[in-house]
């Protein structure tokens, strides 16, 4: 009997340590197939076990709480793209930073917007990037906006219901196309179009955006205009604030416009504008 | 450990973090679920100057209201050769579930020690930082349920420190706090490293303040108030003390320090 299980069972110390494939894997700087080797909990439902302890919208009480809400804009103009964010990353009622940079620079002419999950937008914008330089090497051009949008919008179609979270914009600016702009989101929506507000406080930053906007701005009138619809979110969206982070994209690159503190910028508005005048300045 | 066979119902339900007791339907159906993970509680901490990076942890480790062990590392050292911790120069404080940060601990270790047998050369605190992301994204759908700080020096000397939540989004900051007494300990670190609400004195009045810039602070200050910092939070939560644990990362390498905190 004895010799019978010692014949089908293997000693404990038979899967102790890291095995010739582990030791491969481990020694890749970015494993091969990126998208197929996510570790999945051992349920029926991954994604209803995922959402249970993590979606503090579904359950406030989730264990994990995951950085959270936002506010992003960009919009076509005649001098190119503006993209302008706040730098607020909350998780739960916990301010978890702010000075996340919402902004990501994809490479020196395409950029990203990060809403929604933090470490979703992180991630697949820097793979996004990685496909991107492959297909200039492929190619021996650059890739258009409307196609690295559609890499994006492809790939997160095919986690559709794994509970990714990411609402993004993709900004850029090629001989072919002109300027671009797509909005992509996890549900696998993929739209075009002049004007973008996303993230919790993208009702905030339309109302400003919509009022003042032409297609004819100058490009100072464009970026004051977007440094103010994210200064009016962060005032009344109390998950959006921090920093406004301002870019614009023009055809020979994006230019960075500066990451600045939105409370000198409130009271520079109030005072010397006249406006927010429903907050009094007077400091008792 | 012994949460696990312990069901809230005195009274008041004794605030594990999780509740784990099988939940009972108005039928009378048990629901049993899948429960990987315990808070372990504590706390860790990295501040980052000119030429230098501390990070810092607690030594307790609990589960619900009970003490587990009165030392148990939380911060640890990546890519030495050996327990000592020589040719190490880059270290990782975990906190949240210890299983999975010692997990995500020997992960990147080897990974980091890949790296320099393939390469012949360590792995800079940058790309050991972006390898950390991956490795937690890894684990999108099933998380570590950890907040990892990774700390080092960075290609020009300077002290650097990359902070991440539990599926791999991350920043270099300046300072910050994680685990159970982030919530003390991160606006006292705004104030005192940051200069966050200071301002110049005499500068002017009301709107005409101005606000003080913040400039990296020398070492024998940070570890001060790293030290002021944990010995505040143990007096407000019952989580933290036992021990503090600082790792100060400096161009001569890793220097491992232990104070102890109050025990009670």
């Amino acid at each position: 009997m004895d010799s019978l299980v010692a014949q089908y069972s293997r000693p404990a110390f038979h899967n102790e340590g890291y095995s010739q494939e582990e030791q491969q894997e481990l020694s890749q700087t970015m494993p091969g197939d990126i998208s197929l080797k996510f570790a999945l909990p051992p349920v029926a439902q991954p994604h209803a076990w995922l959402r249970a302890q993590t979606d503090d919208h579904a359950n406030p009480s989730c264990p994990i709480k995951l950085a959270h809400g936002t506010t992003t804009l960009a919009f076509r103009f005649q001098g190119g793209i503006i993209v302008a964010t706040d730098s607020r990353a909350t998780a739960g009622d916990w301010i978890a930073s702010q000075t996340v940079k919402k902004v990501i620079e994809i490479n020196n002419c395409l950029l990203g917007t990060m809403a929604g999950g933090a470490a979703d937008c992180q991630y697949w914008l820097a793979y996004l990037g990685m496909q991107c330089r492959l297909h200039e090497l492929r190619h021996k051009r650059r890739i258009t906006v409307a196609a690295a949008s559609k890499i994006l919008a492809n790939l997160v179609y095919s986690y559709k219901g794994y509970g990714l979270s990411m609402g993004t914009m993709c900004a850029g600016v090629t001989p072919q196309e002109g300027p671009a702009l797509y909005y992509i989101d996890s549900d696998g929506t993929r739209l075009a179009g002049n004007l973008f507000c996303v993230g919790s406080g993208q009702t905030f930053a339309y109302g400003v955006l919509d009022a003042e906007y032409k297609y004819d701005l100058s490009e100072e009138d464009a970026l004051e205009l977007g440094r103010r619809s994210i200064l009016a979110a962060t005032h009344r969206d109390a998950y959006s604030g921090g920093y406004i982070n301002l870019y614009h994209v023009k055809e020979d690159g994006w230019v960075k416009h500066g990451f600045n503190d939105t409370n000198p910028i409130f009271w520079k508005t109030k005072l010397e504008k006249g406006e927010f005048s429903n907050v009094t300045s007077e400091l008792v | 450990m012994a949460s696990a066979f312990m069901q809230p119902g005195f009274g008041e339900a004794p605030g594990y973090s999780f509740s784990q007791a099988p939940t009972v339907a108005a039928s009378g159906a048990r629901e049993h679920s899948f429960y990987p993970y315990t808070d372990n509680g504590g706390s860790t901490l990295g501040i980052t100057g000119q030429d230098f990076a501390i990070l810092a942890g607690d030594t307790r480790s609990t589960s619900g209201y009970n003490i587990n062990t009165r030392y148990a590392p939380k911060v640890f050292r990546i890519g030495s050769d050996d327990e000592s911790g020589a040719g190490g120069h880059i270290v990782l404080a975990v906190c949240g579930f210890a299983a999975d940060g010692e997990a995500l601990k020997e992960r990147l270790d080897a990974m980091v020690k890949m790296y320099r047998y393939q390469h012949g050369k360590p792995m800079s605190v940058k790309a050991c930082a972006q390898r950390l992301a991956t490795i937690l994204y890894q684990k999108r759908f099933f998380p570590y349920y950890v907040h990892a700080i990774l700390g080092g020096l960075d290609e020009e000397g300077k002290g650097a420190l990359y902070s991440y939540d539990p599926v791999g989004s991350y920043e270099r900051e300046q300072c910050r706090a994680a685990g159970a007494a982030a919530s003390l300990i991160m606006p006292f670190l705004d104030n005192q490293v940051n200069f966050k609400n200071q301002f110049v004195p005499g500068s002017g009045v009301g709107h005409f303040l101005e606000a003080r810039e913040p400039l990296p602070l020398p070492r024998k200050d940070v570890e001060e108030l790293v030290r002021d910092a944990f010995s505040s939070a143990v007096e407000r939560h019952i989580e933290v003390g036992d021990g503090l644990q600082m790792m100060v990362i400096t161009k001569d390498g890793v220097e491992e320090i232990y104070h102890p905190l109050k025990r009670d």
